[in-house]
């Protein structure tokens, strides 16, 4: 039977970790790209069973800090020493250490931003809709069991081949998730 | 000398041993093994069930209990706050000398609070404190409403608060901008940064619990205000990939933030020239003092919480026992602080200096002094003894008591530090009024209303976190399905 076209993928689930961490190492090195694993916490060691590269965020993080620090400095500058200057007790119009708690601030406020609205942007998310969030078992994923999905997609899927690939590796219950 | 060093390598190497043969390390002995993070071998299941079942099924009684008067108190609050805006600031005690009254002193000591909820969440997460799982929701929680509670006062106090919006970098009717020259500006900045990066550290830890909370929802309304806040979370790998990186970079944010706030609050203090506040001992010491105070309310809230929620299992003995210690690290550097000053102002030969300690020892306000003495410097020194740490009603009140000294330190150093004005004829003695009373207690209500509302929605504990911390979660574990060996 070919893949329908309202078919989003194949769940496998695992009961432990270790099997779970097992099976994506062997799908990983079968070379499907459109998959994931699904943990209901971060499982340390998964991403490199799953052949992830180092997240970006740092970058987002990063632009984010140096804007915030850049634009602090540049602000307290234009509005205490150009926009409208007023002498006290003798001190410069701008100096950049009387300047620099804001900035620090500043620096912190749009690094956070970034790294929350980075990791956002990089999951795709928010995202009010989900084939998988709509599969009954699926909900166990956030509790205490361990999933792998394949997508139809996959130019590796074919639904014979990978179903047997996923009950090689151990798994005892595998679905089909629909669109 | 060339011999011996031979005969000392072959010495360390015997021929029994073939070199490259795995070492066997042997499993420490039983006094030296750690207990377990999460007690009685709980299943990953249980966890869910047991944190999130919290804020699920019938509201207890005692939650009422609590809920009335909390509302009745913010209540009160805000009508102090009314009052005090149709009337004037004269409705307070503050006036010459005594210019800053119980609202700035109430405003440190709410941002103190909140210090620990940032550090438990941040400085002991970059330092792989990994016992940190099961308090850190909590204590966020309150970092937030505490600086809800102590935002309240810098805005009211001002005098006309319909111009509270001059703090921010937005020019008045006259095109005069800020004034950042001024450390008072400085505070407006970290407190906002403050509040807007504790709240979202915390949302972003409870993006993976509110998706827990979706997936166990009974109802309509449950379903999508959970999933409305989860944000379409599925537990995806290579979302956590992410996520653990931006909560690292969170981390780490975060950790020169907590260090930041309360020195340029202490900034506050001591970039003027009174003596008593002109010292350059103050950010070290706020910020001890912050944390010390922060794990002082965490304690108070935590030991009860524990027992009613049935939670022993993860907030265990051992965490009230870690927190207890650090409280006592953090009320020594306080303390040290507390001598520290008065040798400075000794030693620093000013005479206005030198008056300025020994009145606050022997002055008309020694009753407030030898009060912060007491539970600031005596109370954590008990938490040396593990029969006072592993006794919660004793941490209980001991927790309290550290609450009510940190007050105490703020009272001293700002209506202490004023009442004496250099000039004699500028003497006066401060007494607060009762709006002064009824705004700080009903700060109180605006606090637990916030936080008992947490309770009943949101996951108190991160779960996901707790989970992560489980040896049936190590996929390297033999509980975690890892067969003999394991291997990678």
């Amino acid at each position: 039977m070919a893949a329908t076209p309202n078919i989003y993928g194949i769940l496998a689930e695992f009961e432990t970790p270790a099997d779970a961490m097992h099976a994506a190492e062997k799908v990983r090195d079968t070379g499907f790209r459109k998959w994931d694993v699904f943990t209901p916490y971060p499982v340390h060691g998964m991403d490199k069973a799953m052949g992830l590269k180092n997240s970006k965020v740092g970058w987002f993080s990063f632009i984010g800090g140096v804007t915030g620090y850049t634009s602090g400095m540049v602000m307290i500058w234009w509005m205490n020493a150009v926009d409208y200057p007023i002498p006290i007790g003798g001190k410069p119009m701008f100096s950049p250490f009387g300047a620099f708690p804001p900035c620090y601030e500043l620096t912190i406020l749009l690094g956070a931003f970034g790294a929350l609205f980075g990791m956002l942007f990089m999951n795709r998310l928010p995202r009010l809709h989900h084939p998988l969030l709509k599969h009954r078992r699926f909900a166990l994923a956030t509790h205490d069991r361990y999933f792998i999905v394949i997508e139809t997609t996959d130019p590796k899927y074919s639904e014979n081949e990978t179903r047997k690939l996923l009950e090689s590796v151990g798994s005892k219950r595998i679905e089909l998730v629909e669109e | 000398m060339a011999d011996a060093l031979v005969d000392f390598k072959t010495e360390t190497r015997p021929a029994s041993v073939p070199v490259g043969s795995a070492l066997q390390i042997k499993a420490p002995p039983a006094e030296l093994q750690r207990e377990p993070l999460v007690t009685n071998q709980r299943s990953i299941g249980w966890i869910s069930d047991a944190i999130a079942g919290v804020a699920e099924g019938k509201t207890p009684t005692w939650w009422w209990i609590a809920f009335v008067p909390s509302v009745v108190l913010m209540t009160t609050c805000f009508t102090m706050i009314a009052y005090l805006m149709s009337v004037g600031v004269g409705v307070w005690g503050p006036g010459h000398p005594v210019m800053w009254g119980w609202a700035i002193i109430n405003f440190v000591w709410w941002i103190g609070i909140g210090h620990a909820g940032t550090l438990i969440s941040a400085i002991l997460f970059l330092l792989r404190q990994r016992w940190r799982t099961s308090i850190n929701r909590a204590a966020e929680a309150m970092t937030i409403f505490a600086v809800m509670c102590a935002g309240i006062f810098p805005l009211i106090h001002i005098g006309r608060i319909w111009l509270g919006w001059w703090l921010f970098p937005i020019p008045n009717s006259n095109g005069i901008w800020p004034q950042f020259r001024s450390p008072l500006m400085w505070d407006v900045f970290a407190v906002s940064t403050y509040f807007t990066v504790s709240l979202l550290f915390w949302f972003m830890g409870l993006i993976p619990d509110l998706a827990v909370m979706r997936d166990r929802a009974k109802t309509k309304i449950r379903k999508f205000a959970y999933g409305l806040f989860s944000l379409g979370w599925t537990g995806s790998n290579r979302h956590w990939s992410n996520y653990e990186k931006a909560y690292l970079i969170l981390a780490g944010l975060s950790t020169p933030l907590v260090l930041s706030v309360h020195s340029i609050v202490s900034m506050d203090f001591s970039v003027s020239q009174l003596p008593g506040w002109h010292t350059t001992i103050f950010p070290p010491y706020f910020v001890a003092g912050a944390v010390f105070s922060g794990f002082g309310m965490v304690l108070t809230l935590l030991v009860p919480l524990r027992k009613l929620l049935k939670l022993e299992d993860i907030i265990t003995v051992r965490h009230v026992e870690l927190m207890c210690k650090v409280t006592l690290a953090t009320g020594s550097i306080v303390g040290y602080a507390y001598a520290m000053e008065f040798f400075i102002a000794w030693y620093s030969g000013n005479p206005y200096e030198r008056y300025a300690f020994i009145n606050r020892a022997v002055g008309p306000y020694a009753w407030g002094y030898w009060i912060m003495i007491g539970c600031n410097v005596i109370t954590p020194q008990l938490f040396w003894f593990k029969k006072v740490r592993t006794n919660m009603l004793l941490v209980f009140i001991l927790s309290i008591f550290v609450n009510i000294g940190m007050w105490f330190e703020r009272f001293v150093i700002v209506v202490i530090s004023l009442h004496r004005d250099f000039l004699p004829a500028n003497w006066g003695y401060f007494r607060p009024t009762w709006v002064d009373i009824l705004t700080y207690l009903g700060t109180f209500g605006l606090f637990f209303t916030f936080f008992l509302l947490f309770l009943r929605f949101v996951p108190i504990i991160a779960i996901a976190e707790v989970k992560g911390v489980t040896p049936q979660a190590d996929p390297h574990h033999p509980l975690g399905g890892a067969k003999e060996g394991g291997h990678h």
